[in-house]
């Protein structure tokens, strides 16, 4: 169950960047997710903070337009979303969104700058390789440029996945247990690091995370409680 | 994504370049038969151009055109000098070409005949003159060629038909070059020509149509001397009528037969078509074994994939794009093995002409390109899409969500 009074990010007169409306998911008679209402406003990094089971991964997966919600909906750059055709959910994902996952999900056939660069072709339909060496410096992997994801370390992996999250510069990066896997000092880098590209960059952060050692950097957050039964 | 297609292989070296390997000795198998087979029927074909009947010694019919018409066999024995005139004296024989064989320079045959025999080939001076006079020659392209031959040049046949310089020489009577003829790219271009009667000389058998002759007769060649005859005679027709008539009429005079080039290429390559069907048929399924690896190979790579794909999805790529960058490394996969075939096919073919005497004789051409290569590079092409496409159509049937949710 959601806990609505702890969400509140401030309204803008050009909306909230993700709103939801009477949000839930119902998976095989169960509920797994249940949010209600709530908004992200832009520029609030928010936090998503639950237990495994929670629906943290349910609800990454409807905002970014992976999942249909059972019930209600939810509008992202001020699109609804969950009401889109999937080609449309694509080209809205492409355009908004930058997504950095717990494991490393760059491609291990390129080097991290290819990777970048396949991000901002599939995204941008243009390579700005001068803004891939940028990013790349920016998040303290230029020494590690030409390397293949395996031949890096966790810590080098997850700074480049969310140098490839950012640089097509989406307004909303959506990060699932970015810190989890990593000690308490690579763990409070990383968010350090996420804090300082999303801002540099204007993205917004919606972390989901059952890692409490990060939650006190988020003045927003939005509690996820234990599954409920429908 | 042909950069992504091209990194995804590179990852994965080795099973690429035997994916490669597989595809490419399939292809080059298919090369090799269709090259040798097409050139061989061709070279038949333009070897027996104009020539209709042969008439020879009895024996076996396909042994007188191998021996006479390609020049390739020993012949089946020898016939009357009267076999000329009864042949030319026949309703519907244009021309009766008389061959008289069985010595040779440097494995080069050299043919006692007639200048009607090059002008039935096709075959032009490229310097010199016809011979006319006993013991003047004229050579072939290949044979100029190969022995540095000028004209002027006088050289001693071996007896023999392809003994080279080891048989017995016939010293006594050297043979002069007094034309050579230009390329041909048929048999006449290994052969040295002159008269009928110098093969009479060399071998110390009087010529009937000289009023006077020395009788010499070299005791080397007790079984040539005796009366004049000819190994085989060439017999174009001049109306269809004779092709119907003709064998029939010679197959019934006790010492000779008739056969015909046609239906003995077709038989002997009825023959050798058995043989090369049961190769074609191994190489088609080795093409369908590569095309199988590459499957195998592209579905297990993908399967390691999908979170890959999942997240490419969720980057921006289309399912359309997605299925084009798979079915692009099983195009990418199967061009190399293509392109790879070939050069190997036409490699190989090139390697035997220069190593094997006799498949050089037969003029196989590793710079002749056949049509029905494009076919097998289409197959190649088609059966590395197919084996892509298979798999690439799983990723249309992928959960994104849930994929991604595993591979978190």
């Amino acid at each position: 169950m959601s806990s609505p009074d702890t969400l509140i990010g401030s309204n803008t007169a050009q909306g909230p960047l993700v709103e939801a409306r009477g949000l839930s998911h119902v998976r095989d008679g169960r509920t797994v997710m249940a949010i209600g209402d709530w908004q992200l406003q832009a520029h609030a990094h928010a936090l998503l903070l639950g237990p495994s089971g929670s629906g943290k991964t349910t609800f990454i997966n409807i905002v970014t337009g992976l999942l249909t919600p059972s019930h209600g909906t939810i509008s992202v750059a001020g699109e609804v979303m969950s009401a889109l055709p999937p080609a449309a959910r694509d080209g809205l994902r492409r355009r908004t969104i930058g997504l950095v996952f717990q494991t490393l999900r760059l491609i291990p056939a390129l080097s991290v700058t290819d990777n970048l660069a396949l991000a901002q072709q599939l995204a941008l339909g243009q390579v700005d390789r001068a803004a891939i060496a940028g990013m790349i410096d920016r998040v303290g992997l230029s020494h590690r440029a030409a390397a293949r994801p395996r031949q890096l370390s966790q810590g080098e992996g997850q700074r480049a996945a969310i140098a490839r999250a950012l640089i097509t510069r989406p307004r909303l990066v959506v990060a699932d247990e970015p810190t989890s896997a990593l000690d308490d000092a690579n763990a409070a880098r990383m968010i350090d690091l996420m804090f300082d590209v999303a801002d540099a960059t204007g993205a917004t952060l919606l972390v989901a995370t059952h890692d409490g050692r990060i939650a006190h950097r988020f003045a927003n957050r939005l509690n996820l409680m234990a599954p409920v039964a429908a | 994504m042909i950069g992504l297609s091209l990194a995804y292989l590179k990852d994965r070296g080795l099973n690429t370049a035997l994916n490669i390997l597989l595809l490419a000795l399939s292809v080059a198998s298919l090369v090799i038969l269709l090259l040798f087979s097409s050139q061989l029927e061709n070279r038949f074909d333009k070897d027996a151009a104009g020539i209709d009947m042969v008439v020879g010694a009895k024996g076996s019919p396909l042994q007188l055109i191998l021996s006479s018409v390609y020049h390739v066999d020993i012949p089946t024995g020898n016939v009357p000098l009267d076999t000329v005139p009864l042949l030319r004296r026949q309703l519907g024989v244009a021309e009766a070409i008389p061959l008289a064989l069985g010595d040779s320079f440097r494995s080069f045959r050299i043919v006692g005949t007639e200048p009607a025999y090059p002008a039935l080939l096709g075959a032009s001076l490229a310097d010199g003159r016809m011979f006319a006079a006993k013991m003047e020659a004229v050579i072939g392209a290949d044979v100029a060629a190969r022995t540095g031959a000028k004209l002027g040049q006088r050289f001693v046949g071996g007896h023999g038909m392809s003994s080279g310089d080891d048989g017995p020489k016939h010293e006594e009577t050297p043979f002069i070059v007094v034309g050579r003829l230009k390329p041909t790219g048929t048999v006449i271009d290994r052969l040295i020509l002159t008269s009928v009667e110098s093969v009479w000389g060399v071998h110390g058998i009087e010529d009937p149509g000289e009023d006077h002759h020395d009788g010499e007769s070299a005791e080397d060649h007790e079984a040539h001397a005796g009366a004049a005859e000819v190994t085989a005679v060439l017999v174009r027709f001049g109306s269809p009528i004779a092709a119907v008539r003709l064998p029939g009429f010679i197959n019934r005079q006790t010492n000779l037969q008739a056969a015909v080039p046609a239906v003995e290429v077709s038989r002997l390559l009825a023959l050798v078509g058995v043989g090369l069907d049961a190769v074609r048929a191994f190489a088609v399924l080795l093409m369908l074994t590569a095309g199988l690896s590459i499957f195998v190979a592209l579905l297990t790579a993908l399967k390691e994939r999908e979170g890959d794909m999942a997240m490419l999805r969720v980057i921006g790529a289309s399912r359309a794009a997605i299925i084009g960058q798979v079915a692009s490394e099983g195009l990418i996969l199967a061009s190399a093995g293509a392109a790879l075939g070939l050069l190997l096919g036409h490699g190989v073919i090139g390697m035997a002409a220069a190593s094997i005497e006799q498949l050089r004789a037969l003029g196989l051409n590793a710079f002749a390109f056949h049509p029905g290569e494009a076919l097998i590079v289409a197959a190649a092409l088609g059966i590395g899409l197919i084996a892509a496409l298979i798999p690439a159509l799983r990723v249309l049937k992928t959960d994104i969500a849930e994929t991604l949710a595993n591979a978190r």
